[in-house]
């Protein structure tokens, strides 16, 4: 079903919903959040985008295959565990912790973040592939 | 670090494996890396294990009982080789067995991913985590069987996902309750607890539930029957690294419960064990006399022989659990084997029905040898490491004076030698059946050198048991005090 509401919503939906996930993404490590649902949100924006404008066009806004993102977000989770290896070989998965100052506001930058990118990019990947999949069956 | 190395080394691959799924012959010589990398790792692990036999590591260095705990010892230790020796076989097997769609189709991921699974739940010492490994394990081998998408292996599928699906709610029901009785999930904290204060009640519903799921994923009885109707639809490959692996580490999980929780009240937990393992080798064995599909007998003997293991946890003597233990390892040879030299049959006659085939030992008499020794071990003949693992069972059986379940094993391996006989007689010596209409397909050699490996590895497990069963044995000595393991998991405990 292909209605112009649902065209202009989801064309205005992709990008929002893309930076709040990125939002969701950051605040996981305290407060309700993280990569599992934050990767859902930015799948979703692409799902629905398929369903206005179909498969074929959303995906070539995608950057690369699905597949890709998977493969990446796992690399970035194995990563950041290594990332604590540098302060000795016992510290797999240890959290290794920075921040970036902007004015008054601290940007605190970590290995768990790094890992819950990881999850983010693999579950978004996972969402997108499967449904598109589904959806070029159904179609 | 070292301990987390068996889990990275397969994660790591799958990675490569995905950016090369192009090519095939990068996918094959990076599987059969992986699996020597993890081998490595396993022995260093086995042979860095210390004085105390114990290695422990604390993800993310939080301590125990808050973070996630990996613990090696002797046990968790041999059969870490042992799965990564059976990968080696099973992985150049089906190099040459498979057909190159399955092959492109993700058959070497799906492997990795499913070591990692076992690997993650041999090594760690965490309940929740054990369930998360069990769910990697089960997922990669549902995709693993439905590989291919046959009419027939979807339908196995289904029957395979329900029961393992209502196996991992009893698991997650048993985690649930325990940690509301317990508060904690690290396996020795909830050991020491358990040895320390009084019993809540409900643990007991909890251990119950366990072994309840634990029976579904090693298939005892009553709880088997998703098994035989799996096990025998995909390639036969498949099945052989199944049999190695996925039952086995049900009951190497069941061996670590009983000893850290269970052998507390061995008055009730002792009988439970031997009838489900008198009723499991029973019916397995039954049911494997009574087919005529290679696969089939195959498939009906894994169950009966999980009876066996079964059997030396009830026993839990110094001797039983190193022959449960021992065991374990040998089916994972001798089975993978059989399968294997069956596959062979099957590429060279088109079949694996009994009533179909014959005359392998007059045209492939190399084939019949190579299937002979693993099916000798299966029945327990020596020296093969079959006839060991029974002896040191029935030997701690008699030792315990467990009269009915001892007789009821030595009746059961009578039985197992017919089926393996039958085989034999149908396949090896009948006279060939002119009326069948066989597609003989191409044999690539990795077959062979599979096979040939995994009858290798099932001959040095006999021969050279003189001097590995003093592991096994200590494996046993741990597993029957498990004081040790709590300690080297919780240092910092004060010991009344």
């Amino acid at each position: 079903m292909k209605t112009e509401i649902l065209k202009i919503a989801a064309a205005h939906l992709k990008p929002f919903l893309l930076v709040l996930s990125l939002v969701v993404l950051y605040r996981g490590h305290n407060e309700p959040g993280g990569g599992f649902i934050a990767g859902l949100m930015a799948g979703m924006a692409y799902v629905i985008y398929a369903g206005a404008f179909g498969v074929n066009q959303a995906k070539q806004l995608l950057l690369a295959k699905p597949l890709f993102f998977m493969g990446l977000g796992i690399t970035l989770a194995i990563f950041s565990g290594t990332i604590g290896l540098m302060n000795g070989a016992d510290n797999f998965l240890t959290g290794v912790w920075t921040s970036i100052s902007f004015g008054n506001y601290d940007l605190k930058l970590g290995t768990p973040l790094l890992f819950d990118l990881g999850v983010y990019f693999t579950v978004a990947g996972m969402l997108v592939k499967v449904i598109f999949s589904v959806m070029e069956e159904d179609a | 670090m070292t301990l987390f190395l068996p889990i990275l080394i397969p994660l790591v691959s799958i990675i490569l494996l995905i950016a090369c799924r192009h090519r095939l012959k990068c996918q094959q010589w990076l599987s059969i890396s992986a699996v020597l990398a993890q081998l490595g790792t396993a022995f260093y692990i086995f042979f860095n294990l210390g004085e105390s036999g114990h290695l422990v590591a604390q993800a993310g260095s939080w301590p125990a009982p808050y973070g996630i705990t990996f613990v090696a010892d002797y046990t968790s230790a041999i059969l870490l080789i042992a799965v990564s020796l059976v990968s080696v076989a099973a992985i150049i097997y089906s190099i040459g067995f498979v057909d190159q769609v399955r092959q492109r189709g993700g058959l070497f991921v799906l492997f990795q991913g499913l070591l990692t699974g076992v690997y993650g739940s041999l090594l760690t010492g965490d309940i929740f985590n054990l369930y998360v490994w069990f769910e990697v394990m089960v997922i990669s081998s549902f995709v693993l069987i439905t590989l291919g998408a046959e009419k027939q292996q979807l339908r196995a599928s289904v029957k395979y996902l329900v029961m393992n699906l209502i196996g991992s709610m009893l698991f997650v029901a048993a985690i649930g309750l325990l940690y509301s009785q317990l508060g904690t999930l690290n396996m020795a904290d909830i050991a020491f607890k358990l040895r320390s204060e009084a019993i809540p009640p409900l643990v007991n519903s909890a251990i119950m539930l366990f072994f309840i799921a634990f029976g579904i994923k090693a298939a005892v009885f009553p709880f088997f029957f998703w098994l035989p109707a799996s096990y025998p639809t995909p390639p036969i490959a498949i099945t052989a690294f199944f049999g190695a692996t996925l039952t086995k580490v049900g009951v190497y999980v069941m061996l670590r419960f009983y000893s850290l929780f269970a052998q507390l009240d061995t008055a009730f937990w002792q009988p439970v064990i031997f009838v489900v393992a008198g009723l499991t080798m029973v019916f397995g064995v039954l049911m494997a006399a009574s087919s005529y599909d290679i696969r089939k007998i195959l498939s009906f003997h894994i169950i009966s022989q999980i009876g066996y293991m079964l059997m030396g946890i009830g026993l839990f003597s110094v001797i039983g659990l190193a022959g449960a233990i021992f065991f374990i390892v040998h089916n994972m040879f001798s089975k993978t084997a059989t399968f294997m030299a069956g596959g062979l049959i099957y590429l060279y006659k088109g079949t694996y029905d009994l009533k179909k085939l014959g005359w392998v030992y007059k045209t492939k008499p190399f084939l019949a040898f190579l299937f002979l020794i693993p099916a000798l071990s299966l029945a327990g003949i020596p020296p093969t490491p079959g006839f060991f693992g029974k002896f040191f069972l029935l030997y701690a059986g008699f030792e315990g004076a467990h009269w009915t379940i001892t007789i009821v094993a030595l009746v059961v391996s009578i039985l197992t030698l017919f089926s393996m006989v039958k085989i034999w007689n149908e396949a090896m010596w009948k006279p060939e059946v002119e009326s069948a209409n066989l597609s003989v397909k191409s044999v690539r050699p990795a077959a062979w050198v599979g096979t040939v490996i995994a009858v290798v590895f099932t001959l040095l497990l006999g021969l050279t048991v003189g001097f590995t069963y003093d592991y096994f044995a200590q494996a046993g000595q741990q597993l029957i005090d498990p004081m040790n393991y709590i300690k080297a998991v919780l240092p910092d405990l004060i010991v009344k």
